[in-house]
Formats: C-alpha cells, structure tokens, sequence
C-alpha cells in the first residue's frame, strides 16, 4: 500500500437545460416524459437530416469554459465519432475532437491544490436504453406502463430518443486528483459552477451530470512527475460508463492487496481498452467551422456571474462572517443572493449580516415563498424587546419562584439548567415578547438574594 | 407530344390555356408507361399523386396564379426524402423506406407548384456513374438502350432526355449531375456547394453534394435554381449569400469574355469528344469571347487526375459513415443488404480513418483539396469561366461499370476538381458521337458565379442546335 498512489483523472459530462437539443428544435426537458415523443429526423437519425448547432448551448458551453480558467479557442469545429450502438441513431456522435472550446483550465481545491482541466468540449446525449428481462421485474421502475404493455416478448430493449441529441458539455481533468475526497470536492464544485451559471440542474439522480473516473495507480516514486494523456488516448476510451445513468461513481479506489501484478494487469487492460477502440474521428461535414472573436468571449465572460468561491470570500470579507456561514450561504446561488437583499434590507433596520445569516441558516426559512423584506421584519420582531417595568417583572419573578420552590432548591443544589424552566415560567405570565436573558438575570440576582 | 416542352414553353402555354396541367401530366404518364419499360428510369411511380397534384395545380392557373413552376411535370432523384413516398436510394437497404419529411428542395419545388411524376433510378446510394450499382435494374440510355445514362443520377437524365418529364432533379457529389446530362443528351447544373439545401437528401459525401436541376434547355436550369437556391435553416452549409434571378442575364453578350482551357483536361480523352470540344470553341470565339489556354496566362493547374485520389479518399471516408446510421434495427434491413459498392466504400472509407492512416490519407486528402480550391481561385482571378469536355468519353456500353470498382472515377474524372472546390458546373449538349451518342461540353465558374456560367452555357446553346436533337424510342 505504501509503494502506490491512487492516480485518478475524471470525465464529468453535464447536461444543458436549454430550451431545444443541440442539433434540432426539439425539447431538451425529456425527464419524466412519454417516450419518443420529443423527436424529430435530426434527433432520429433519418437519412438526410442534417444537424444545425444550438447557438445557446455553445455559449453556454463557452461560460463552463470561462468559469474553469480555460483559454478559448477562437475556431473550434464539431467532429464525428463514429460506433456503432442502438442508442446512437446516426452511427456517430457529434461531439469534439482537437478543437474543443475550452481548454487549459484549472480547478483550485481547497487544500490549495490545482486540477488541471484538460478540455471542456461540447457534443450530443444519445437515447436512452431500457433493457428488459421479464416485465414483472420492472414494475415500478419508471417504464412507460403503456410501452409495457405493448411488449410482448419477455426479453427486450426499448430506445427512449428523447435524450437524443440533448446538449452535453464534456469537462476532462488530468489525472490529478490522488484521493477520493478531492474528487469529491471538485465535483461539489463544479456541480455548484454550473448551477450558478444557470446553464444545467446538475441533478445527478436525473442524469444532468454523469462522471467516468480513470483510476490507475503509479509506484510512489513516481510522484511529482505528472502524467499528461494524450488528446488522442482520451478519444480512444469507452464511451459506455459514462452513459450508465444509474452508475453511481467509485470515489473509493480499491487500495488493499496492491501487488506489483495487479498495477501490470491494470495497465495491460487499459492499453487494451485505449487500442480496441478507435472512433475515427473526422470534422463534422455538416456543421461549418465555428469563429469567435476576442470580442465575443469576452462578451461573454461578462455574462458570467460571481461564482461561489469569489463569492465565499467576499462573504468573508465583507460580511464578517464565519467559514461555515458563507460556505453555506453561497453554496446555492439563490439563496447567496437572498441572503445579500436580506443584509440591503436589514442594514435599515440595524439587523447584522450575522444575525440574518444565522436566522437563514438555523430557521431554514424557504427563499422561494418568504421575501427577504419579511425575513428582516421577522427577525425585527423577534429582537424587538417590550421594555416592562421592571418592579412589575420583579414582582412576578417572586411570585414564581415562591410558587416554584422545588424548582428554586434544586438549582441551588447545582441543577443549573432548571433556571431556564424559571425563566420560561416568569415570561408565560406576559402577553408581549420580552427578553430571556434580563428574565434570567434578573433570577439569579433575586434566587442569589 | 406536348410532353416534349420545355419548362420555359409548357408554361407559356398553361398559362393561355392551351392545355391543362391534368392533360400535360397524363401526356408524361403515358410517356412513361410507353418507354419505360425499355429504359427503367423509375424506382417508384407516383402517377396517383402526380394527377392530384396536376388537378389542383389547375385550380390555381384558373385563379391565376403564378407560381414559377405551377402545374410542371417533374421527375425527382430517388435520394431525395419525400413524405409519403418510398426513398430508397435506389438500394435495398431502404427498400420501403417512407420518409415523414420532404428535403427542403421537394418542399421548395411544390411550393412553386411542381407535379411530380416520380422517383427516379440512381446507382444505390449514389456509389457510381453508370447506374449499374442500383439494386432496381440497370438505366438505359435513351439514345442507344445498348449504352449506359451515366450517373448517379442516370435515371433522371433518361428521364428528361427521353422526355417522360418536362424537367427533372439531380445530385451531384462529383459528376453525378453533369455526366448523366452529358451522356443522355441534356442540360444538368450543378450549383456552388452550399447553394441549394442538402437537407433531406440521403447524404453521399456531405462535404461536395449539391443537388441541382437537369433540364431539357439552359434557361429551364435558370428557372429552376431560382426556385432552389438559398439558405436553409435546416442546412448549416448552405450558404447566406443572396440569390439571384439567374434568368436575369441569359442572353447577355458575351463578347470578351474570358474563357480558360487547359490541355490538362484533354489529354487521352476520346477523338470524338475532342473533336466537339475544339467545334465549342471555335462556337464561344465566334461569338466575340477569347479563349485562352491557362498555361499561356502562367497558371498551373493540378493534372485532374490527383483530383481522383482526393475525392475518393474524402468521399470514401464521409460514407463509411454517413452509411452507420443503416445499422440493421430501424429500416427493415441489416447491412448485409448493402450491395459491393457500398461495402467496398465502407471498408476504404473505414480504414482511411483508422487511427494511424488518418494522416497519410484523410489529412493528407484535405491539404491536396485545399491545393485545388487555391488553384482555381487563382484561375478565376484571370478568366471568367473554364471549359472542358464533361466526361472523356460518350456513353459507354452496358456492363462496363462491372469489375470496375474506379469506373466511376475514370468517368467523372473532368468534373471532380471543380466538385472538390464546391465550384459550380454546367453540362450542354455539344455534338454527338459517331454511334450516334451525345457529347457534353461542361463550363465552369467561380464560387456562387451561377449567373456566369448560365450566361456562357445559354449563349453556346442559342448557337447551336445539338440540344434539338431528341432520341428516337
């Protein structure tokens, strides 16, 4: 164990929610609906359609680019990868090969370390399998019933082509991450860059985002010489992991028992891998090459919003408060920006950024149905201390501890914590809201006289 | 015999009534069943759609409208989707194939009021220029049923030149369009890549196929590519730039213009053929243009032959995989449907992508293309247009596609540079053969220079009498 080290590069693809699919007008929101009902001849695969690029999700593509520190590539173009498989109507996929949109990124994790980004490129989902055994067996997954119903053979396989054609950013590391916690930070990350952009739901569970980890190992020796994949490796390897949706990532890599024998099958199996498959990539014929001006990109880096880690630190900064409070109040854009109206709001009503964001944090109030003005007011209230004559809230402190001797004895013999059953009994006895701790005070000077 | 008219006559003479487009399409439909069974220019005969077509076309004449092809009887290729009506491609992979869509050029056609008659025979998939490779019989030529119509799109260009159709539609990747109208007698353009909308068609090589018209007279083809020509939201190579009315200009003069030749595209072509083309160019001198060999103007150009290997390689590569879609789950047949032609283009297609061959062949394919594309630009900086004979030879006897896998090559071997740089090209009548076959002059232009080439091809045909002479059947 002490002699390898876990080297793991990662494949994340990440499903766009734009309006339509990437080569046709067809609606890109397939999740939960009929089968084979968002298509067309692009998506199809029919002879003689021919694929015309979402202007959209190129951009889009461009922002995730920009957001991971990529360098653009000023022309870019589409290529084909050609394999045959019964989810991919056309016999190829369109998708990237040397020319991807974005490449030469970086990731910054937080133990300071950077995963390099080797390329971000864009390209088309295929349709969806559903593989059959008996029919009972699959009751309650979600099957159309009524497709179900029209099967009649016990073993089969139904093509869903509503995913066909969905846009689909591609977004390959290096292989830089050595432990599956920074592969799981990184994809946290990245899962929060592309909801705050606005471009994917990201919803793992749906599909939105899917990973293929590369896990090898190499001899601790080795360490400080960092393996750079070839372009041409990375085309080679098997599209198939990355489309099993309900195939969850191995964060964890397998370390026990690691013998010199197991490192020399491993990397016999991924040469193997890399040589059976050759995709025979050749630029798109149907889709023009693709020019950007300088211009252009940076119309559209401005496009891109404070992303969470810019946001995380001017939290920090500018709000005073804790790690943990802006680590959880910039995880969701939505509710790092609910937070910020709240603090404009609450400013006039000399409420702290502190204490809004601990009524977010511990009330959890729902950002989508409560204004940020009545987070302030309710927190205002809350605060909002009803001054009482304090002979009148001596007098019912007396009164309360006489009726509550027991009470009053056992905090004397060291039972501390029934004072707040005291101090809960004197504010019963007030309509308005008054506070706790000149309640609890003003006890313990009366039990200490 | 109206159905010997022209789309430019037969319009003239719905428009004063002379006869309805119910009786001009019945003319064709008789037309057909009289010769086709000697020629078997059809893959599918649409003769109930045809009449209802002509029928409501009527309607519209006698409300006067106008649609610039209302009520024309039409052949169109079998690649061409059209809803309802079986694309096969002439192969029986999609044999029964029915296409939910129309390609862009059908919708375009019946939007300006086209009958249509048919789908016509082609070599399967468009591999070839004989027709031989289809799997629904062979072309004849109407000249001499002995002899092959060319092709790909051969059973259009017998078709029209046998006169079942006032006009007919083609596809060109690289003579499919040209040499058929050359060795069936006819006129054929093939438009600048880009110009008119490949959406629909069964894709060949979808970096050089260009569907165009194939015509009985030049200023037919002008009609029609009015029709055609233009972007296509559903064609991302189709091109922005604004069309033009290319009837506009036909008979301008063409008095000193410049037009180039080069002994590189008359070397070992038949004696026959040379001798029309000299008589062609005496016919463009005459009438006031200069004609001048490229090499006096210091331009070099590639020998047409390297232009072979180019394509084959480009093209071979683009079907192996514009052919995967044909996978054996969606259309009814597997891949062992497939006839030799395809599969031989597959397997060289195939291995010139492989890793490893890529660079010695496809890329090395683009950077000659390139070459070629930069040569002709040069050329056209110094004349306006370029001719050269069609094909080397008339058209040649049946069976001679057979254990001739670059037969087509061979026979597309003048048009293939210019359909490489995606530069337009039109063939017309120029002479017959001593057998009594027609030869075909080709004039080519620059990019998107249509009008040009329109010009010069309907100024050689006013002057001649070649495209007159109808084939006995």
């Amino acid at each position: 164990m002490k002699n390898y080290t876990p080297i793991i590069g990662l494949e994340v693809h990440v499903e766009l929610k734009t309006a339509s699919k990437m080569f046709c007008r067809c609606s890109a929101n397939y999740f939960g609906r009929e089968p084979n009902t968002h298509t067309c001849p692009v998506c199809l695969g029919f002879p003689g359609a021919l694929p015309v690029a979402n202007a959209k999700a190129i951009e889009w593509c461009i922002m995730i680019a920009l957001s991971l520190n990529c360098e653009i590539n000023l022309l870019s173009k589409f290529d084909r990868k050609n394999y045959f498989y019964p989810d991919l109507p056309k016999g190829y996929q369109i998708s990237q090969y040397d020319l991807p949109f974005g490449k030469n990124g970086s990731m910054e994790l937080k133990n300071g370390k950077k995963i390099r980004i080797r390329r971000v490129h864009m390209e088309e989902d295929t349709a969806k399998l559903t593989h059959i055994g008996h029919p009972k067996l699959v009751s309650g997954s979600n099957v159309d019933k009524k497709m179900l119903n029209q099967v009649q053979h016990d073993n089969v396989s139904l093509i869903d082509f509503n995913r066909s054609g969905v846009p689909l950013v591609e977004i390959v590391t290096e292989p830089d991450f050595e432990s599956a916690s920074e592969v799981k930070e990184y994809l946290q990350k990245l899962q929060q860059i592309v909801r705050y952009l606005d471009v994917s739901n990201a919803d793992m569970e749906k599909g939105d985002m899917r990973l293929e980890p590369n896990i090898s190992l190499r001899p601790v020796s080795l360490r400080g010489v960092s393996p750079k994949e070839t372009d041409e490796a990375i085309s080679k390897r098997s599209p198939r992991s990355a489309r099993d949706d309900s195939a969850l990532p191995p964060y964890k890599v397998e370390v026990k028992n690691i013998n010199s024998f197991r490192f020399v099958e491993k990397a016999i199996d991924f040469e193997i891998k890399r040589q059976a498959n050759d995709y025979r990539y050749f630029p798109e014929p149907d889709i023009p090459p693709i020019h950007f001006t300088k211009d252009q990109i940076s119309s559209l880096e401005s496009q891109v919003p404070e992303l969470p880690d810019a946001r995380f630190s001017r939290f920090l900064r500018e709000f005073s408060l804790t790690e943990y409070d802006s680590k959880i109040l910039t995880r969701e854009k939505n509710v790092a920006n609910y937070f910020e109206e709240a603090v404009s709001i609450g400013k006039e009503h000399n409420i702290s950024p502190k204490q809004i964001a601990n009524w977010i944090i511990n009330k959890k109030p729902n950002v989508n149905d409560v204004l940020p003005a009545s987070l302030v007011k309710q927190i205002v209230s809350s605060t909002q201390v009803t001054s009482i004559d304090e002979a009148d809230l001596e007098k019912v402190i007396l009164q309360v501890l006489s009726e509550n001797q027991k009470a009053v004895d056992d905090f004397k013999n060291g039972k501390e914590n029934v004072i707040m059953f005291l101090v809960g009994q004197v504010m019963r006895q007030f309509k308005t809201k008054i506070n706790a701790n000149s309640v609890k005070e003003l006890i313990l000077k009366s039990i200490g006289d | 015999m109206i159905y010997k008219l022209t789309i430019k006559k037969a319009k003239e003479w719905l428009a004063n009534k002379e006869f309805s487009s119910a009786e001009l399409t019945k003319a064709c439909l008789d037309r057909i069943k009289e010769t086709d069974e000697t020629l078997r220019a059809f893959v599918t005969i649409t003769e109930a759609h045809a009449l209802e077509d002509a029928r409501r076309a009527d309607e519209l004449i006698a409300n006067g409208d106008d649609k610039p092809l209302l009520g024309i009887p039409f052949v169109i290729k079998d690649n061409f989707s059209t809803v309802g009506v079986q694309t096969s491609a002439s192969s029986n992979v999609l044999r029964g194939y029915v296409p939910p869509f129309d390609a862009t050029v059908v919708a375009k056609l019946k939007e300006a009021g086209m009958v249509m008659l048919g789908k016509t025979n082609m070599d399967a998939f468009a591999h070839g220029s004989s027709t031989e490779t289809s799997d629904f019989g062979t072309t004849k030529n109407p000249w001499n049923p002995e002899f092959l119509p060319g092709g790909s799109s051969g059973g259009t260009g017998a078709s029209v030149a046998a006169d079942q159709a006032i006009a007919g539609i083609g596809s060109e990747t690289a003579g499919s369009i040209r040499q058929p109208a050359a060795w069936c007698g006819i006129v054929g353009l093939k438009p600048t890549y880009g110009r008119v909308s490949r959406y629909g068609v069964v894709a060949m090589a979808s970096s050089t196929d260009s569907p165009g018209p194939m015509t009985k007279i030049v200023e037919d083809s002008a009609l029609v590519l009015n029709v055609l020509a233009g972007k296509d939201p559903h064609d991302a190579t189709s091109s922005p730039k604004p069309t033009k009315d290319y009837t506009k200009g036909l008979n301008k003069s063409i008095k000193g213009r410049k037009i180039g030749i080069s002994a590189k595209y008359i070397e070992g072509i038949e004696k026959d053929v040379l001798k029309a083309f000299e008589e062609a160019r005496r016919v463009f001198e005459k009438l006031g243009a200069s004609v001048v060999d490229i090499a006096d103007l210091g331009i070099d150009i590639l020998d047409p032959q390297y232009s072979i290997g180019v394509y084959t390689i480009l093209q071979r590569a683009e079907v192996s995989s514009n052919l995967a879609r044909f996978d054996g789950i969606r259309y009814g047949n597997d891949r062992s449907a497939f006839g030799d032609e395809a599969k031989r283009r597959i397997m060289l297609g195939t291995y010139t992508l492989s890793a490893g061959y890529y660079d010695a062949f496809y890329k090395k394919a683009l950077k000659v293309r390139t070459i070629i594309v930069n040569e002709f630009h040069k050329m056209f900086e110094e004349v306006d247009a370029f001719i050269a004979p069609t094909s080397p030879s008339p058209a040649m006897p049946l069976g001679s596609s057979k254990n001739h896998p670059m037969f087509g090559e061979m026979a597309d071997v003048l048009v293939e540079p210019s359909s490489i740089a995606g530069l337009p090209g039109i063939n017309v009548p120029a002479g017959f053969s001593s057998n009594k076959l027609p030869i075909g002059l080709q004039v080519m232009g620059t990019q998107f220079a249509e009008d040009t080439i329109l010009n010069l091809a309907h100024e050689f045909e006013a002057n001649t009498e070649w495209h007159l002479r109808k084939p006995e059947l």
